[in-house]
């Protein structure tokens, strides 16, 4: 049958099955390809987008949970504030390496930022320990929420 | 520079030295130059036969475009490789575009491998002159037109920024204004390096050129490729290597919706759908019997014991000095010990996958690949058709690590394409991935050594056993039972060991296929050297820094970095009860590196990894940032195989399938990594592997330091570390 479903702020139509995971219908279906796949169960977060601003695994979210809720993507995450900040904190800490992880891994930076000004490294375990990066970026994650997190505070 | 300029490129551009010339006016009246490889050719041993490599294009309109014959997969090539080129051209990096090279050996191959492959830590080290070289050239040529135009002498006129300039009379012109007239200039004979105190790139740190697309969702990888009318399809291959399809019952999965046709192959069946969740419905739909085949009674162990025979008997000799038997026999002490180190997959983090539109007479290939020759040879093999039939499309990596080495994905893409009206993708779900990966190889070596009165070894004697993945991949590099790759880090060692004797023996398990891994022979062999040499040091009641230290008279860059490393790590401080500090060293991929890594053994035998010291002498640096991101990386990617990396098979299967049985190293695990670089004006060394290979022994080192236990199988089993309660 077919769902309505808010991506980004705009509305999408589409007939699938009503357990196809969101994911699918992104990549898939509407083409949105900056989410990715890493391995439809959970445990990476490779494919993380933000159902109502909570960071959700879209490989395991079926198109028929989603109702009225509002999806966003890594296309639009630096539309908002805390994503645009964990974006450039990104790209000044020189993060990324072969890059393929790094949408979910900014999904889930940007959920935790949002709701946490001011993150602990506990925090940040928390917020990022279901985001795999096999390039080991992890070291370099740290640091750049928490310099995200600084301008932040200074509002910046 | 964005990613998103980073443009695909399948036409031929195959232009010979002279050939170049030619091609410039057909160039927009832009200039286009191809270059050899001297160190190349010196190499694949054809003198005289110079065939062109990197290519430089300067648009009239000033554009520089690169044809990158490396490939992007994280390590930062595309950064560094373009930093040779601009310094000697004088651009800066933002003036550079960068453009995927097509498939070509001849024109593309990696100097140091012979064939068009990024591989074996070696971009920089096989591109550091020629690349540099070519730089040189073109702005020689550049300022020749320049120095023409104004009936000048070319050496009042110098390069910089973009533009020639003469000085004298304040003249200047864009590189762009003298394209076309450069392209009409005699190619130099020969061209003058710039000084390295004139650099003005090489060893500053630069922003990667990659990554501005990897954070906004829009760079594309192998998966992303979306032809117009593409489906998808998922599939299940043989659980059992080399196992057959006996019979199939797709009636279910035909009715799920979205899914479009059924492929049965030999050893496979794939769903082909509009979409990945419709061919995975249609997956777990089907009904597949299979016949295991010929390895159904694989195992693990099986395998392990059929090398540890291998090793009794005579292998080939790696390296023979004095003779090793005898000294071990009228050794003080004599110490043995046996090593295994398991298979391990790749998981790229973007599974394995391949896009196919297979036409009849042609066959057009999207995928993210290490080596796009290979895949365009082996994909026309699988499609009947000759290799220039086949266009492939290259894009960035998600991860290669070695897997993207192989062609395995294309050829299967291509076996179902063949079924396909029209493109399909062909993504293998992770479970897949992990169970019909390319895996690095189990190892077994059994090692001795004789010490003398003061606890000194005397004599080394080393026998393994494993596959050659270089007599599969690249059968010429396979030598009267030797290839530089299984050996290295095994031979040639930096200590001084008078009497030293290492063999091989080559052995190929049936029925699990093998591979290159990150840090390849390194992978296994300092695993081995750097514990054993540990052991040493403990029989000898001696620190481990100060036993190596003493070994290193003919070392003097491996005593640096292990000096550096022992004195920034605080080597030995006291530590809590518990944990213990470990240290390793090695010289591989023409690097010097010493590690010192700080673990804590918990009382259930749980091991954490806090910190690792690395003390780095790799030659030049061309982007320091990169050496530091890639020991990071490469420590991380060793941590998560010491502490948990293993592929085992059960009846020919692999046991492991996703990131649950086969776990990663995550965040809240993730030690602190100090990186201390020396300074050096050597030619640079490799620098995407070199992490990998020593965390491990360092790690299982300094796990014997907090209790006492030597570990010689990967990975770390907290069983034999639990306390007893």
């Amino acid at each position: 049958m077919a769902f309505t479903i808010s991506i980004n702020g705009s509305r999408h139509s589409i007939d699938v099955d009503g357990d196809t995971p969101l994911l699918w219908v992104l990549r898939d279906v509407l083409g949105m390809t900056g989410t990715k796949f890493g391995c439809g169960a959970a445990l990476c977060g490779a494919c993380t987008v933000h159902i109502d601003g909570v960071a959700t695994r879209s490989c395991i979210t079926s198109i028929d949970s989603i109702e009225k809720s509002a999806v966003t993507t890594i296309e639009a995450i630096g539309a908002t504030a805390a994503g645009a900040r964990i974006q450039k904190a990104w790209l000044e800490h020189e993060v990324v390496q072969c890059g393929y992880c790094q949408s979910g891994q900014i999904m889930s930076a940007s959920a935790l930022l949002a709701s946490n000004q001011n993150p602990t490294d506990t925090d940040i375990d928390d917020a990022m320990s279901g985001n795999i990066c096999r390039c080991g970026t992890y070291v370099r994650i740290r640091e750049a929420i928490k310099l995200a997190a600084q301008t932040n505070t200074k509002g910046g | 520079m964005k990613a998103d300029r980073i443009a695909s490129r399948s036409d031929e551009a195959n232009l010979s030295r002279r050939g170049f010339l030619a091609s410039a006016a057909a160039f927009g009246g832009g200039l286009v130059l191809s270059l050899n490889l001297p160190f190349g050719q010196s190499e694949a041993g054809a003198p005289g036969d110079f065939a062109p490599n990197a290519f430089i294009r300067i648009g009239s309109d000033g554009q520089v475009v690169l044809t990158m014959p490396y490939v992007e997969m994280g390590q930062g090539t595309y950064t560094s490789i373009p930093m040779l080129i601009a310094e000697e051209l004088e651009v800066n990096l933002e003036q550079v575009r960068l453009e995927h090279a097509p498939p070509n050996e001849k024109i593309y191959a990696n100097p140091l491998l012979g064939v068009q492959a990024t591989g074996n830590s070696n971009a920089m080290r096989g591109g550091w002159k020629p690349l540099r070289e070519a730089g040189a050239t073109v702005r020689t040529m550049l300022v020749a037109a320049a120095a023409r135009r104004w009936s000048v002498d070319p050496k009042s006129c110098r390069a910089h920024d973009g533009e020639v300039i003469h000085d004298a009379s304040g003249r200047h012109l864009k590189y762009g204004e003298l394209a076309a007239d450069a392209a009409q200039m005699a190619v130099p004979e020969s061209v003058t390096l710039k000084r390295p105190e004139d650099f003005k790139l090489i060893g500053t740190p630069a922003k990667r050129l990659d990554v501005s697309g990897k954070v906004n969702g829009t760079a594309r990888y192998g998966i992303d490729a979306r032809p117009p009318g593409v489906k998808i399809a998922t599939l299940a291959q043989s659980p059992a290597f080399g196992g057959r399809v006996r019979s199939l019952d797709d009636t279910a999965a035909k009715a799920v919706k979205g899914v479009r046709q059924i492929v049965r192959l030999d050893d496979a069946v794939a769903v082909v759908a509009d979409h990945m969740g419709a061919a995975k419905k249609g997956l777990a739909a089907l009904k597949i019997e299979w016949d295991d085949g010929p390895h159904a009674g694989l195992s693990s162990e099986a395998v392990a014991r059929e090398l540890e025979q291998a090793t009794l008997g005579s292998g080939a000799v790696a390296q023979n000095i004095g003779d090793a038997d005898e000294a071990i026999a009228e050794a003080v002490l004599k110490v043995d010990a046996a090593y295994h180190l398991p298979f391990l997959a790749h998981a790229t983090m973007e599974p394995m996958n391949c896009t196919v539109h297979f036409r009849n007479d042609e066959c057009e290939i999207w995928i993210g690949t290490q080596a796009i020759a290979r895949v365009q040879t082996m994909a026309a093999q699988a499609a009947g058709l000759p290799p220039a039939k086949v266009i492939v499309h290259n894009h960035l990596l998600g991860g290669g690590f070695g897997r993207r080495l192989e062609a395995d994905c294309a050829v299967r893409a291509v076996q179902i394409a063949r079924h396909v009206e029209g493109p399909v993708k062909v993504v293998w779900t992770r479970e897949e991935d992990i169970q019909h990966d390319m895996y690095r190889p189990y190892w077994f070596d059994r090692i001795s050594a004789g010490l003398d009165g003061q606890g000194r070894p005397v004599a080394w004697k080393n026998r393994f056993a494993g596959p050659s993945v270089i007599a599969r991949w690249l059968p010429p590099g396979f030598k009267d039972g030797l290839d530089p790759d299984s050996t290295e880090g095994a031979i040639d060692l930096v200590y001084d060991l008078p009497n030293f004797h290492v063999q091989f023996t080559r052995v190929e398990p049936p029925g699990i296929p093998t591979g290159f891994w990150r840090s390849v022979g390194p992978s296994h062999n300092v695993f081995v050297t750097e514990s054993f040499i540990d052991e040493l040091a403990a029989t000898a009641k001696q620190d481990a820094v100060a036993y190596r230290r003493a070994l290193l008279g003919k070392s003097p860059r491996a005593s640096a970095v292990l000096d550096l490393a022992a004195e920034k790590s605080g080597w030995g401080q006291a530590m809590p009860k518990g944990r213990g500090r470990g240290v390793a060293l090695q010289f591989v991929f023409g690097s010097y590196m010493a590690q010192v890594a700080e673990v804590e053994v918990s009382k259930d035998g749980n091991v954490r990894v806090h910190r690792v010291v690395c003390a780095m002498d790799c030659g030049t640096v061309v982007n320091p940032d990169t050496v530091q991101a890639q020991l990071q990386s490469g420590v991380i990617f060793g941590t998560t195989a010491a502490l948990y990396g293993e592929i085992t098979l059960k009846n020919g299967r692999v046991e492991q399938g996703n990131f649950d049985t086969y776990q990663m190293l995550r965040m809240n695990e993730a030690p602190t990594i100090d990186v201390h670089i020396v300074k050096s004006a050597e030619p640079p060394g490799g620098m995407g592997e070199t992490g990998t290979s020593l965390i491990v022994p360092a790690i299982s080192n300094a796990i014997f330091a907090a209790t006492g236990k030597r570990l010689r199988k990967m990975p770390v089993d907290s069983n034999v570390l639990k306390q007893p309660a």
